[in-house]
Parts: C-alpha cells; sequence; structure tokens
C-alpha cells in the first residue's frame, strides 16, 4: 500500500476517526442525517446512506463506513456487514461509466455472452475491472456481469449506471463504451442522457436530478400488447376503447 | 367473454408524458381514492377480498385476506410496504409499470394504506434501475403537492407519509422477510416464520408487503367494484395480469390479458416464434418456476391449471427458447445466478446451490456418467424444502424439470463430450447458416 494514503479500518482510534470524519465535508454530513431522518427509525436509512457515501466519494470508504455508524449508533462492523452483502456497493472505484452486460440465461442466450465476452476482449478489462485510460479518453468505463435487470424484452441488455441500454449486439456495445470513452453525448434508450455513476448514486440516494421528465413513456416492447388491443378494439368490460387521438406515440 | 387482451394498467403506458400527475388525472387517475375515502376501511378491504385479487408477486395468496390478516387491536403502527425489488429471471412488469405510469401505483398504495390504516407506507424498488427510480421520486412529489399525500387526505382525517426506498442489488431481497430485513438497514436475509409479516412485520409491527402489480390493481378494482374484476380470469384465478414475453418470439413484450390466456395465444400475439424456429421450452413465471414444454401450450396460464401442469404460474414471466437452445447451458446459467444470490443464511442453499453449479458444469462439458444425473437429482432432494425462504426451492425447479422433460439432451452431452449445440444459432444475431 502507498504508504501517503491513509490506512483502512482501524479507526477505534479517535483520532484516525477525526481525521477520517473532515474527509466527508459537512454538507454530505449533513445529507447522510437527512436520509436517516426519512424514517420512523433511523437504522432504515442505511441503505440510501451508503449510496450517497459511494456519490460523495466514489466507493465505500472506511471514512463512509464509519460516518454511516455513528448517524445511525451502530458499530463499523454492523455497517460493514451491511455494505459487503450488497452487490451495487463497490469497495474499489468504478469508471465514470459503469456497463453492466446481463448474462442470466435469456439475455446471455440471446447474445449477452457474446457481447460480455466481445466487450472485455475490447475494453482489456474483465469483470468488476476499470478499463485503463487510454490517451485522449475524457471518462472512464468499468465492466460488470450482472443478473436480470427485468427488461427480459428487450434482450440482450446492458445497462450503463443503471440505465437501460436495450437490445444490444456486439457492435452496439463497443460502439456505446467508445462513445462514452470520448466524451459523446449518449442517450439511454428508455431515459435521459447518460449521467456520471457518483451522480446516478446520489438520485439512488433520493436526491432527484430533475431528469424524471426525460425518455419515453415505454419502450416499444412494453406497447406491443397494448397497441394490438388499440389496433383490434380489445378492451378490458365495460371500458369504453380508446379513441384514436389517445394516441400510439410516446 | 372477455376480449383476449384487457389493457387496463398498461392502457396509459404510450400516452404522452404519461408518468405526470397531469396525464394520470386527465384520463380518470385519482378518482378511485376519492371513491374510496368515502368508503369505510372495512368497505374497502372487502372490496378486494371480493374480487378475487391474488398476489401478482408470484405466490398468488389473496391480497384482500392478507390485509385481513392486520391485527387493528395491536397498539403498533401498522405499515404497508411495496416490493417493486422486480428480479425474478424473465420479469419485467413492474419495471415498466413504474416508468410509464407511476401514479397508479401511488393511488393504490393510497387506498391499500387507508384500508388497512397504514400512517407510513414505503415503496422499496430495486436499485439498479435509476430513471424508474427518478419516475417515482418525481410522482411521490406531486402527489404530495396535490394532496394525495400527507396530513388528513382530503379531508379524510387519514395521514399517509410514503418513501420511496432503493435498494442495492440482491435478489433475495424480493422476499418478503428478506426485503423487510434489508428496509431495517440490514443485511437482507429472510426470517423464519411465524410470526408472519402481518403480525410481526416491519419494525415488528403489523406489516402488508405487496407487489408492485397487486397494489397498481387496487384502483381498478375499487373505481370499476369487485365483480366487474370477478368477471375476467378462470373460476379461482380472478382478474387481469401482465405477461411478460421474452425469448425467440419474433415480438416480445408485454401483455396484459385475464388469467388463463394460454402460452399458444400468447405466441400467437408475439408474432410466432422467430423465424423459422420452434418452441423447445419455456418457464411460465420466472426461472424458479420449473420448465415446460410446446406439450403445454395450451395450458391455461392460471394459478391451477399451471399448478397442475407440475409448475407455477409465478410472475407470468415467459421466457421463450426456441430449438437452438441447450437446455443444460439454460439450466446451469440459472444455477449459477441462485448460487450468486443465496444470501447464505441456510446451509443447505449456500452449499447446496454452490454442489449444483459444480455437478452441472460437468456435465455441461460432457464429463462423468448417467449415475452422475441421479446425484444431482439427489442434491435437489436434499435441498428442497429445507431453508428459510423459497430461493432454494426455485433454483432446484430449473433442475428437476429439465432432467424430466430433456434427460437425453443432458445424456448427449455425455456421448458428445460436449455440448451438442452452437451457441451462435440462438443469439439474435445469428449468422446465417448458425444451426443448432
Amino acid at each position: 500500500m502507498n504508504p501517503t494514503e491513509p490506512s483502512e479500518g482501524r479507526a477505534s482510534d479517535r483520532g484516525v476517526q477525526k481525521h477520517v470524519l473532515n474527509r466527508i465535508d459537512d454538507k454530505t454530513v449533513g445529507e447522510l442525517r437527512e436520509i436517516a431522518a426519512r424514517y420512523p427509525h433511523k437504522r432504515s436509512g442505511l441503505l440510501p446512506m451508503l449510496h450517497l457515501v459511494q456519490s460523495a466519494q466514489g466507493r465505500i470508504t472506511p471514512e463512509g463506513i464509519e460516518t454511516c455508524a455513528e448517524i445511525l449508533e451502530l458499530t463499523s462492523a454492523e455497517v460493514s456487514g451491511v455494505a459487503t452483502f450488497y452487490t451495487m456497493y463497490k469497495r474499489r472505484p468504478v469508471g465514470d461509466f459503469h456497463v453492466g452486460v446481463c448474462v442470466n440465461t435469456l439475455c446471455a442466450v440471446m447474445g449477452g455472452d457474446e457481447i460480455y465476452d466481445r466487450l472485455s476482449e475490447h475494453l482489456g478489462c474483465g469483470n468488476d475491472e476499470t478499463a485503463e485510460r487510454r490517451e485522449g479518453d475524457t471518462a472512464t468505463v468499468s465492466l460488470e456481469r450482472i443478473e436480470c435487470n427485468a427488461a427480459c424484452d428487450y434482450a440482450p441488455v446492458a445497462m450503463v449506471n443503471w440505465e437501460f441500454m436495450d437490445n444490444q449486439t456486439p457492435q452496439s456495445a463497443k460502439d456505446l463504451v467508445d462513445d462514452l470513452r470520448a466524451g459523446k453525448e449518449v442517450h439511454s434508450t428508455r431515459g435521459p442522457r447518460l449521467v456520471t455513476w457518483r451522480e446516478a448514486e446520489r438520485v439512488i440516494a433520493g436526491f432527484n436530478d430533475d431528469l424524471a421528465n426525460e425518455g419515453p413513456s415505454a419502450g416499444p416492447a412494453s406497447l406491443v400488447g397494448r397497441n394490438i388491443a388499440r389496433e383490434r378494439g380489445w378492451t378490458a368490460p365495460g371500458v369504453p376503447a380508446s379513441n384514436e387521438q389517445k394516441g400510439e406515440g410516446e | 367473454m372477455s376480449d383476449m387482451l384487457t389493457p387496463v394498467l398498461t392502457d396509459n403506458w404510450g400516452d404522452e408524458r404519461s408518468w405526470t400527475i397531469e396525464a394520470y388525472e386527465a384520463q380518470g387517475g385519482y378518482r378511485a381514492l376519492s371513491k374510496a375515502l368515502a368508503m369505510s376501511q372495512d368497505d374497502v378491504i372487502a372490496a378486494v377480498k371480493d374480487s378475487g385479487l391474488r398476489g401478482r408477486g408470484g405466490a398468488g395468496f389473496p391480497t384482500g385476506m392478507k390485509w385481513g390478516f392486520i391485527p387493528q387491536d395491536n397498539p403498533n403502527p401498522k405499515y404497508l410496504v411495496v416490493n417493486a425489488d422486480e428480479s425474478e429471471p424473465g420479469t419485467c412488469k413492474d419495471i415498466p409499470l413504474m416508468m410509464a405510469s407511476p401514479h397508479t401505483l401511488i393511488e393504490g398504495v393510497i387506498i391499500s394504506a387507508y384500508a388497512i390504516r397504514a400512517n407510513h407506507a414505503f415503496i422499496y424498488v430495486r436499485g439498479e434501475v435509476l430513471h424508474v427510480i427518478r419516475r417515482l421520486q418525481h410522482a411521490v412529489k406531486e402527489a404530495y403537492l396535490a394532496g394525495h399525500l400527507g396530513k388528513n387526505i382530503h379531508g379524510s382525517g387519514h395521514d399517509l407519509e410514503l418513501v420511496v426506498h432503493a435498494g442495492a442489488g440482491a435478489y433475495i431481497c424480493g422476499e418478503e422477510t428478506a426485503l423487510l430485513d434489508s428496509l431495517e438497514g440490514r443485511r437482507g436475509q429472510p426470517r423464519l416464520r411465524p410470526p408472519f409479516p402481518a403480525v410481526a412485520g416491519l419494525y415488528a409491527s403489523p406489516t402488508v408487503i405487496n407487489n408492485v402489480e397487486s397494489i397498481a390493481s387496487v384502483p381498478s378494482i375499487i373505481e370499476h367494484g369487485p365483480d366487474w374484476f370477478s368477471s375476467m380470469g378462470t373460476e379461482r384465478s380472478k382478474g387481469y395480469g401482465i405477461f411478460s414475453l421474452s425469448g425467440h418470439v419474433t415480438n416480445p413484450g408485454q401483455f396484459e390479458a385475464p388469467l388463463g390466456i394460454t402460452l399458444r395465444e400468447l405466441i400467437d400475439l408475439a408474432g410466432g416464434m422467430r423465424n423459422g424456429h420452434k418452441l423447445k421450452f419455456w418457464t411460465p413465471g420466472g426461472s424458479s418456476t420449473g420448465i415446460l414444454t410446446d406439450e403445454h401450450l395450451d395450458v391455461p396460464l392460471d394459478f391451477e391449471a399451471v399448478a397442475e401442469a407440475g409448475s407455477m404460474l409465478g410472475t407470468r414471466a415467459l421466457q421463450i427458447f426456441d430449438e437452438t437452445t441447450c437446455v443444460v447451458r439454460a439450466t446451469l446459467r440459472w444455477t449459477e445466478f441462485y448460487k450468486h444470490e443465496s444470501c447464505g443464511k441456510c446451509t443447505p442453499c449456500r452449499e447446496g446451490t454452490w454442489w449444483l453449479v459444480q455437478s452441472l458444469a460437468k456435465l455441461e462439458k460432457g464429463e462423468g456418467t448417467e449415475a452422475d444425473l441421479d446425484v444431482v437429482l439427489d442434491q435437489c432432494d436434499n435441498i428442497l424444502g429445507r431453508s428459510f425462504c423459497a430461493l432454494a426451492d426455485g433454483a432446484v425447479g430449473p433442475i428437476t424439470s429439465s432432467i424430466q422433460y430433456f434427460r437425453d439432451e443432458y445424456i448427449a452431452h455425455l456421448t458428445h463430450g460436449g455440448c451438442p449445440h452452437d451457441p451462435a444459432a440462438s443469439t439474435l444475431f445469428a449468422p446465417a447458416g448458425a444451426s443448432a
């Protein structure tokens, strides 16, 4: 370990903890307390608080664990035990854009395995690793094999910072990461322009970024049955068929 | 007789800015709330009971009965928790619902919380769906501004605080007691029952936990009446539900239909199997429900008929695989999923899923003998029903069912010295000429 880096853990020493607390700024501490106050029992705030730690610090840090523990009157071991249980909490930094490729059965069969392999080769990194920043790159990309993300009708699916990137091919996935590394504007197929991983973690922690009105109501696959029903005049009993102006658009 | 498709929840999904309160109210949204607040709480529970609505999160427990289990003489606060942790492989209905029409869910939450006398409700949404979380947060804010949430809602005397709570990536948190532990800021590990959450749930207080689609169905039941709801569906599986078709069909997507529609009808609506291919196997309700084959195309997709066919209706997550797909590969991948997602609390699940992966991986590589299939089945037998929750039961489902229907294909791996299929043929970008 680099000797200039603060040591990990061993925060029982008050001096260390004080030093540690200084590294999470007062604004963030205030927001962590604000999260805890949303709940009838403050410990319920721990999951969103850990998301906010990731937003502020780029990963789950020992300092973040100590701060959450202090606010919730828990031991750091109790907080660590929670932080290590959930896959969205990262103990090592991820890229500005964290790319997940679904390799659960359906997506894998439909092409997810091949997409993951090609992408891993293209980026020169494996699961849960960040690709090396090349000269000229304005952003970094990390890669993860993910489980089913509830978008099976858009298989094969990738996620970037937990936004949907539907209907991928090996080529589209390669283009996607190239665009992200080059700093080009990339939009989710069912959402807004992609924000960075740390910005996304802030929203997940409960601090909305006012982008809810971006993107469509639904992607095309979500509307297949609804549109057939409209074409054929099928409705639930006693509900008048929707008129044409009600729209097929998004 | 109902029409083949009956869009209720999905009806507004393509509308202009459907996620906003203006669009939702313009098409009649929040009318059911006014109607419910004018009813007694017990009458709301009775309406949901009479409708026959059964839980849409997989288990199919009657929703109104669950609400009736809340002991109203318990002095603790009552809680309503929405399970929006949609993670069962193949299941993809709640996420588009919350993205397109979060107010349908929120209106259901307010009515349901009123019925069970809960002043605090939570939507536990999985963390990996950023835009859905945004839309939920935004919609909750709109609902507060409109006076649908907060103190003394529309003069009813009922208060409700609603919190959108994002998880952090753990399939097990879709299990209701693990979800409660997670919502209390702990590792998501299931609890032993009894006590059931209705008696001792969140913070050891009476708690109702319902799936997104169950709660979202409540406004329509209140608005149109229980008889309207129960006029759809089959004898013991009432109402409509969202059927999610994915995989090797021409047009995968969401199809909202009365329970009892068949896979043959649904595949037809989805434009048939992809060009030139035929159905090999499918899951009726996610990977935890045992696979079925083309023998089962005409099984009515309701709770009873699918159970009779040896599987479960589950979440109506119909994952369709054609003849290019290796069933052993599919089964191994699902098993790896369960191994990865086992929370580690119960030994049969934690250790058993690990051993199942070892055994199946060997078989997939064509190593071992036919006797190893019996070892795998014996392992399954030692896992099924021996853990706190249903994760391990779900893990053995694809294995036992795939061996039941495709034993020959397992053996072909042994005689062939590996997988006889070309994985490229099953991809959507299969090169011309690739075949099984």
